[in-house]
């Protein structure tokens, strides 16, 4: 009798196995049947439903609609936890204090902050550069929970990231601080280079 | 002397027994009742100021000071009725009244003791409500310390300690009531050769450290026993490393080591060490040796361990098969282990090389309280495994021609015989080996040049100056691909067939145990972590 772990790697291994197909299935007649069959029930009952809509028939039954998406965007709930931003003071420096709690909750350690001296005593400690790695991030809000100082949110409404390059993939302070103002085009602008695993 | 009189006591209903004399203090520390405590410290006076040592005794109808009133024979004292916690509660929230709670950019936080307290006794609704004074932030009162008034909560620690300790009395408590400041005497700086155990005292993050000020936060930390290599006193400290370097490389630059602190030992350090030690650490992470390296007319070249072994190997075989051994010589360092003096001591007469010294460097200031003018720690120890001493005579014999190959361990030669004896040396010599840490002017003259671990990547003992023999510990791997010397060693006697092999330090040093009078006796089990005296 194999033991329960056993049996859970034997069903995860079996999920990645594919079933023989059967000489009618190789055909995929029967599966091009089915695609037909499914977007053309889609295309009519959007059609009708859209030309009901417009006499004022069934008008408590959505139908489908295409956002021109990226020319158009759709609108989020202002909740939703979207791409990080950094806030400013009235003078427009960081808020952030470099204290590096989001830093040390971060479930994906995709946080790299290096403190720096702020001119003025009473604030004392500043980033000096503040990246957020994207490419790992979790999106799962923790670092804006962890702030003391409401420096970090994740209120920009932008979701999108497309890059080239992993290391395209990382926001810098700058950018942090001015959501939208980096093209992912570019060539990375890290801070931090990550050295090859250390020899630790 | 009389032998103390002993008196008993109940703390929370345990009995206790002490020497007369004790406070309750430490009578409930003995009962392991812990007693929270800010200006109490075991090395310096009582001040008994700030009160949250707060416990009751049974029969005064007032809460007493734990760490200023003595213990006496039959006294009942309880440190966790609600009279004890709601006391510690008031203090706390008086201790707070000016204070700024700026934890997150206070380098304390996480090893704070107005934290920790807080944590178990805060009044989490103060009533405070009037304004704060305000008072200096981010003063830097000396090359290493910097201060914030606000968040000091006056216990006079550091006061005492200039007072009774370096006896150089900086500090002084400035102005009455709330307004009462620390800070540094008018005109003064504090620049003494102690300053920085002020950091460690300061029970809050009114001092902190220039050197680690923003640098690391202190919950990245890992701690490793070691003793310090700055000087022959061989002050116990702890090594404080980056332990999450490997997912925050941006941190430091991607330093190691972050600082040093000392580590209680009452017969070498007590609390404390200075600060040429504490500070001495920088050469783990800068400068280092990371491979072997070849040198031939300037010209250098990275090399595998391989191919330099076989290098020493071959030039030592010929000199072994031409009788010649009495033309190679070998400096050892003072900065080694005694496993390591004992595994290349080993080594060398197995083979029959004869001219064997060890060599300490340059020495410096002294005092009469810690620093020891010898500024390597374990020359007491090269000592006891009868090693001779002095290097100026082979380095003699080198330029006369009179020696084909010599090794030199750690230590830079041209800072203590001038470059030009070194150089005169090296142009005579067939084979100069470097076995070293850090890059230096001596190893940039050898000809091949063999990275060695550095004392806070080896397991192994130092002796200090009063014949101490203590431990230090591994805290991290070896730089790029530096080895411990005895491992070196080890792999050249297998290549010259020996029959000689080192395990690891610890049956290196049980070896050294049975076989050298001095440290006859001794163990790692016994050395532990305060260090056991050599045979006499
Ligand atoms: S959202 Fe989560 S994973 Fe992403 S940076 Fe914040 S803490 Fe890290
Ligand atoms: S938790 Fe807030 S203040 Fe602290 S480092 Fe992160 S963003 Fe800055
Ligand atoms: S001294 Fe302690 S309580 Fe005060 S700000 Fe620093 S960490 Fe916080
Ligand atoms: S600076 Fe620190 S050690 Fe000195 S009195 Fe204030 S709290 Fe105590
Ligand atoms: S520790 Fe007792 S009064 Fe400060």
């Amino acid at each position: 009798m194999s033991t329960l772990s056993e049996q859970l790697l034997h069903r995860i291994r079996d999920a990645h196995k594919r079933r023989e197909m059967t000489w009618w299935e190789r055909t995929y007649l029967p599966a091009i049947a089915q695609g037909l069959w499914l977007t053309s029930r889609h295309f009519w009952r959007n059609l009708f439903l859209h030309i009901a809509h417009r006499v004022g028939l069934f008008r408590d039954v959505p139908a489908a609609v295409t956002i021109q998406y990226p020319d158009q965007q759709r609108q989020m709930a202002p909740r939703l936890r979207t791409r990080h931003r950094l806030t400013k003071r009235a003078d427009g420096t960081p808020r952030c204090v470099a204290c590096m709690m989001c830093e040390t909750v971060c479930p994906a350690r995709c946080i790299y902050i290096v403190a720096g001296e702020h001119p003025d005593p009473n604030v004392e400690k500043v980033p000096k550069s503040f990246d957020i790695d994207l490419g790992k991030c979790v999106y799962c809000g923790y670092c804006v929970e962890a702030c003391p100082e409401d420096a970090i949110r994740m209120d920009t409404q932008r979701h999108d990231i497309a890059a080239y390059s992993r290391d395209g993939m990382w926001l810098d302070i700058k950018e942090l601080l001015n959501p939208g103002s980096k093209q992912f085009g570019e060539p990375p602008e890290k801070f931090v280079q990550l050295p090859p695993p250390p020899s630790r | 002397m009389p032998e103390p009189k002993y008196i008993s006591l109940t703390v929370d209903g345990k009995t206790v027994t002490v020497p007369e004399g004790t406070t309750v203090l430490q009578a409930c520390e003995k009962a392991q009742s812990p007693v929270p405590f800010y200006c109490y410290h075991p090395g310096l006076s009582i001040a008994g100021n700030c009160r949250i040592c707060l416990v009751e005794i049974a029969g005064t109808p007032k809460l007493q000071i734990a760490c200023y009133t003595r213990a006496a024979e039959g006294m009942v004292v309880n440190t966790t009725s609600d009279n004890t916690l709601n006391g510690r509660r008031d203090v706390l929230e008086f201790l707070l009244i000016n204070h700024p709670l700026d934890c997150p950019v206070c380098d304390q936080a996480g090893e704070c003791w107005l934290q920790d307290y807080y944590m178990q006794h805060g009044l989490y609704d103060p009533k405070f409500d009037e304004q704060k004074i305000k008072k200096p932030k981010a003063v830097p009162i000396g090359p290493t310390v910097m201060l914030d008034a606000e968040r000091c909560i006056l216990c006079s620690r550091c006061v005492r300690f200039t007072d009774e300790i370096s006896k150089t009395g900086e500090f002084g408590i400035f102005n009455r009531g709330d307004h009462s400041e620390i800070g540094v005497h008018p005109g003064k700086t504090l620049d003494n050769k102690y300053s920085g155990n002020v950091v460690d005292i300061c029970p809050v993050g009114a001092l902190t450290d220039r050197d680690f000020r923003f640098k690391c936060r202190v919950w990245y930390l890992g701690s490793t026993n070691s003793v310090c290599p700055g000087c022959s006193r061989g002050c116990n400290t702890q090594i404080h490393y980056n332990r999450e370097r490997d997912w925050r490389p941006h941190i430091a630059n991607g330093e190691r080591v972050m600082r040093l602190k000392p580590r209680y030992n009452p017969d070498v350090n007590q609390w404390w060490m200075c600060d040429e030690g504490r500070y001495g650490y920088h050469f783990i992470d800068e400068n280092r040796l990371t491979q072997v390296q070849f040198r031939r007319n300037g010209a250098v070249q990275q090399k595998p361990w391989e191919e330099g072994l076989e290098l020493i190997a071959g030039t030592l075989k010929q000199l072994r098969d031409a009788k010649a051994l009495d033309q190679a010589g070998v400096i050892l360092s003072s900065h080694m282990t005694n496993e390591n003096l004992y595994a290349s001591r080993k080594f060398f007469t197995t083979l029959g090389v004869k001219q064997l010294v060890f060599q300490r460097p340059k020495s410096g200031s002294s005092d009469t309280f810690l620093i020891q003018a010898d500024k390597s720690p374990n020359a007491r120890g090269a000592q006891a495994l009868g090693i001779a001493e002095g290097a100026e005579a082979l380095l003699d014999l080198a330029a006369k021609k009179a020696l084909r190959v010599l090794f030199v361990f750690v230590q830079d030669l041209t800072e203590l015989f001038g470059p030009s004896r070194v150089q005169e040396a090296a142009r005579q010599l067939e084979l100069l080996v470097f076995v070293g840490t850090n890059m230096n002017p001596t190893s940039q003259l050898a000809h091949v040049a063999l990275p060695s671990a550095v004392y806070a990547e080896q397991d192994g003992t130092f002796t200090n100056f009063e014949g101490r023999v203590q431990r230090i510990n591994a805290a991290l791997t070896p730089w790029g691909e530096a080895k411990p010397e005895w491992q070196v060693f080890s792999e050249l006697a297998d290549k010259l067939n020996l029959g000689l092999a080192f395990a690891d330090p610890q049956t290196i040093f049980t070896e050294l145990a049975k076989t050298e009078k001095p440290f006859q006796g001794l163990s790692y089990q016994l050395i532990s972590d305060q260090g056991a005296l050599l045979k006499k």
